[in-house]
């Protein structure tokens, strides 16, 4: 009798090596530089690309299950969410304002993470590197549907949601996390990589996720938790690959350690910047407060972030140039950033509005030595304008960073009173910057900067109104076109809190729900 | 120091004189942090500078409430973070202002809301 003999499975090693490795191959007809021109010319010196670990040695076919296990309890949460009306069983309507950042703000760099990632996954040469950066590809562009799908249910009830990725490429202060990708993408792969998989998702994206998904169980928003749950899952695998990809760099060559390390002082300081956003969300927009900003600052960059560049030291890698820079600012730039958004309200689709008595408390507390002396000052002559029928607007537009984008609101390193102001002159023309960080990195690379689209003067050179306007009929109002052309709801979408329709609509679902349907 | 690239890398830059109606300037009100950034204005280059103040910064400051109490005959200038002195009677481009120069002025005594520069 014949005995069936069945082929033995291949072990979980074996199987990554036969998915990944051996997905390579050596070019005959091209020279492999012509197929590959990319991972030789930022002067990063690879010897063995063998040496690269996937720490997770995901294969393809055991992605599709987990993710789809994952997939398929986050719909059910979401479901479940727009069935019972979860919207209205969060904090606050102020609440929803952090959601608005989110999908204005950070869903659309899901997107463009996903671009730049598939676009390296193309180009190294390396199958490990390749397919790391593939699966790491396919996170984002899930990243961004599934942040879409649960938002979306949001977009239902408020304002300030349905328009997020026509706003992405137009409104201004959406230019600082745009330009922040945009110049990632356009460095070479090695630079993506140190960009995004280890300055911003091994470094800063604690700093990101946490609050915002802490945020919102605090607020009671279980679906953007589960979201976050979700993408959060996918993040650690992100996180272990950007410290294995820069450890990769590192071992493979001596002289990867200065390139790497320039890298590393420009990306530390561009993701510090487009963070600006996150401090204020987490300081000002969440009702019910998680921990300020400056204690995440505290925890997920000064001892994470410290602990791992004492780490690195063994490769020659030092601190960050701008770090001692970045932890003074904890204790401003949250109020710094809400003060830019209450006085440009009326050209941001999320509304602001002045912290209450026992929010003003709590940032005392959180903030013993900056805030009453620097800021209270100026919420409590905004509540008093506004008390008095007059809320203050700004409506002249500012000057702006060059190279993070972000108008001019940092303060001197050591001086909370004194705007820093830096200049370079480059080839006849004057370009300004908020710090000593931003001029380096612009000075570092001119022809790359002097190319941005900056908003402000952007609109100046009348590229920032809809098709068959005419700025020379009288009582052309430049604002009211630019936010036509943004396609923002003027009066709805934008202006403080304090009267809105969100407020309104909010309190009226919540206090009389049964108002109508006594009627 | 320059762009690593694969090739040639060499774009015009977006922000030239020739891109805008008129040049910008920027400015700044020091010890006025209300006013969460400085000013970027097109202004044309033959305004007179001492125009500056009521066609001008009237309309840009003017909700400050220091604005009313400034004496901009003690008012202290500076260009590119160095002290200047302007001439009110020269335009703009006389007293040497460029494309993206950027100004401030200080108000001596006037140092914000309760005088906490804001």
């Amino acid at each position: 009798m014949d005995t069936r003999v069945t082929k033995k499975k291949l072990g979980l090693k074996d199987r990554y090596a036969a998915m990944t490795r051996g997905l390579g191959w050596q070019t005959t007809y091209q020279p492999m530089d012509k197929v590959f021109p990319y991972d030789k010319y930022e002067g990063i010196k690879i010897h063995d690309w063998d040496k690269w670990e996937d720490p997770f040695r995901l294969t393809m076919d055991a992605y599709w299950k987990y993710q789809g296990e994952k997939e398929k309890k986050l719909y059910a949460v979401i479901e479940a969410f727009a069935q019972n009306n979860g919207q209205l069983g969060v904090s606050d309507a102020r609440y929803i304002n952090a959601l608005k950042l989110f999908i204005q703000g950070v869903t659309p760099l899901e997107y463009y993470a996903h671009r730049g990632f598939a676009h390296v996954g193309r180009q190294f040469t390396g199958e490990g590197a390749r397919v790391a950066a593939q699966m790491q590809s396919i996170d984002e562009l899930r990243h961004y549907q599934t942040e879409t799908h649960a938002i979306s249910h949001y977009n239902k009830y408020f304002n300030g949601m349905h328009h997020s990725n026509h706003w992405f490429d137009r409104v201004w202060y959406l230019s600082v996390p745009k330009s922040f990708f945009e110049d990632a993408c356009t460095g070479g792969p090695f630079e993506f990589l140190t960009a995004v998989s280890f300055s911003f998702e091994y470094v800063l994206t604690n700093l990101l996720f946490v609050p915002f998904m802490s945020g919102a169980a605090h607020n009671g928003d279980m679906s953007t938790v589960t979201f976050g749950f979700s993408a959060q899952s996918d993040e650690s695998r992100h996180m272990t690959l950007g410290i294995e990809c820069i450890k990769f760099l590192l071992e493979q060559d001596p002289d990867n350690v200065p390139i790497v390390q320039g890298w590393i002082d420009k990306w530390l300081w561009r993701g510090y910047r487009l963070l600006t956003l996150v401090a204020m969300m987490q300081d000002y927009m969440l009702p019910k407060r998680v921990m300020s900003w400056k204690e995440a600052w505290e925890m997920y960059a000064e001892e994470n972030g410290g602990a791992l560049f004492k780490d690195l030291a063994r490769y020659g890698i030092r601190e960050p140039k701008g770090w001692k820079d970045a932890c003074e600012g904890k204790d401003h730039i949250s109020h710094q950033a809400w003060n830019t958004f209450y006085n440009y309200n009326a050209a941001a689709p999320f509304h602001t509005w002045v912290p209450n008595e026992d929010e003003m408390d709590w940032l005392s507390e959180k903030y013993p030595d900056t805030f009453d002396k620097h800021y209270r000052p100026r919420l409590e002559h905004y509540r008093a304008q506004q008390q008095a029928g007059k809320r203050f607007y700004n409506k002249t537009l500012p000057m702006l960073c060059n190279t993070c984008q972000i108008p001019m609101l940092f303060t001197e390193p050591g001086d909370a009173s004194k705007i820093c102001y830096r200049e370079s002159d480059w080839r006849g023309n004057k370009h300004h910057f908020c710090s000593d960080h931003c001029k380096d990195i612009f000075d570092h690379e001119p022809e790359k900067y002097v190319q941005s689209w900056l908003p402000v003067h952007q609109i100046y050179q009348g590229h920032c109104f809809k098709p068959g306007t005419d700025p020379t009929v009288e009582g052309f109002d430049p604002l009211i076109a630019v936010l036509q052309w943004y396609e923002m709801e003027i009066g709805r979408d934008n202006f403080d809190f304090e009267g809105s329709q969100d407020q309104k609509n909010f309190a009226t679902w919540r206090g009389q729900p049964m108002e109508g349907a006594a009627k | 120091m320059s762009v690593v690239a694969l090739s040639t890398y060499d774009f015009p830059a977006k922000d030239v004189r020739e891109n805008f109606p008129a040049p910008l300037l920027y400015i700044g009100w020091e010890d006025h942090l209300m006013f969460c950034a400085p000013f970027c204005l097109p202004l044309p280059p033959d305004m007179p500078f001492g125009a500056l103040p009521t066609a001008v910064l009237a309309g840009v400051y003017g909700e400050h409430p220091d604005f009313a109490r400034i004496d901009w005959s003690t008012v202290e200038w500076f260009k590119s973070g160095q002290p200047w002195q302007p001439d009110p009677a020269k335009s703009l481009a006389d007293n040497g202002l460029t494309h993206k120069d950027a100004i401030r002025f200080r108000t001596p005594g006037l140092t914000g809301i309760g005088a906490s520069f804001n």
